[in-house]
């Protein structure tokens, strides 16, 4: 199957293109999806906080949040470049992740 | 349609996990008695695919943005097992490591789009699709439609799960403790976006991408 090295590439063309998703937002002035605020937005919108969101929102810190790398500024520039090295970063640790559990999912029992 | 941590209580989030689990056995179990050596490198292609595509937020009239989940591609090219699992992955460290949909909303993320995502694209696909030939032109209609539908039964699970949480988790007053939007808010917010545009989004995806295979892979789609 010699296309899985043509799909890595296509991968990586998509990669390069991700910006697109930081970019169009902004240019339409479009937030973040439906149901995806964070505890400000949900104020914003209903004027309070629910206590439960309260205390599960911080329950995980990750570290790289929302696709961004530590220190960058809010400029459209620099805010696209994060996105796609957090998409490099998010892919190899993905494609890494699948590819560890995809040997263990070829193991037979007792072959 | 990445939930974040707060929006579902414990009631709903744990049941989803508990919903999920069983699917995640089953394709597990599937894939160690089927997977073939040769088709494991494109389980690791199937969750890049979908990670890097749900990076692609589409801007939508009324100032909210959306994205394609890719599971209906990955189900028709290697089968819905492979996709529950590769998309799961995918949602799995976009929530570990950069936060886009919650450490306790996971079960529930992995059920919208990868479980109910997956398996209804592939029903869809395969009822439709029956009989046709590979390279056919019904092929990658039937694989539009599956993308669309399948895109729009996760958003309405999504948005179902949302909009019960002002019922099922409130204070004595009756103050929504997580998700404070109602069924009827909810699920006209949630339907409406992905009826109109991001379905339509997801089944361009999935037909572009068939078409692809169908000139240069065929054997991937028998």
């Amino acid at each position: 199957m010699m296309t899985t090295k043509k799909l890595w590439i296509g991968i990586a063309v998509l990669l390069l293109f991700v910006p697109l998703g930081v970019i169009l937002p902004r240019l339409f002035g479009a937030e973040g999806a439906w149901g995806e605020w964070g505890l400000d937005g949900i104020r914003n919108l209903t004027g309070f906080v629910p206590e439960g969101m309260k205390r599960l929102a911080g329950i995980w810190k990750p570290p790289l949040p929302g696709y961004g790398v530590p220190g960058q500024s809010a400029g459209l520039c620099e805010a696209s470049v994060g996105y796609v090295l957090t998409g490099i970063i998010g892919v190899c640790i993905t494609a890494g992740l699948m590819y560890v559990l995809t040997k263990l999912l070829l193991k037979k029992n007792g072959s | 349609m990445h939930i974040p941590d707060g929006y579902l209580g414990p009631a709903t989030y744990g049941s989803m996990f508990a919903m999920a689990v069983p699917f995640w056995a089953i394709a597990s179990w599937k894939l160690n008695r089927t997977l073939k050596a040769k088709q494991a490198p494109y389980l690791a292609l199937g969750a890049a695919f979908s990670f890097v595509i749900m990076m692609f937020n589409i801007p939508v009239l009324g100032g909210t943005s959306g994205h394609a989940t890719g599971a209906t591609l990955i189900a028709i090219l290697i089968g819905p097992w492979a996709a529950i699992i590769s998309v799961s992955v995918a949602l799995f460290i976009q929530a570990l490591l950069f936060g886009d949909g919650g450490i306790t909303a996971l079960g529930a993320n992995c059920f919208n789009m990868a479980i109910v995502g997956g398996l209804s694209g592939y029903g869809v696909y395969r009822l439709l699709a029956a009989g046709s030939d590979v390279k056919s032109k019904r092929r990658w209609i039937a694989a539009a439609v599956a993308g669309y539908i399948s895109l729009n039964a996760s958003a309405l699970i999504t948005a179902v799960q949302f909009g019960l949480q002002p019922m099922l988790e409130r204070s004595p007053d009756g103050i929504p403790l997580y998700a404070p939007f109602p069924l009827s808010i909810a699920l006209p917010a949630m339907a409406l976006e992905h009826l109109f545009l991001f379905g339509f989004i997801e089944a361009l995806v999935t037909a572009l991408v068939v078409q692809y295979f169908q000139k240069n892979d065929p054997d991937m789609l028998a």
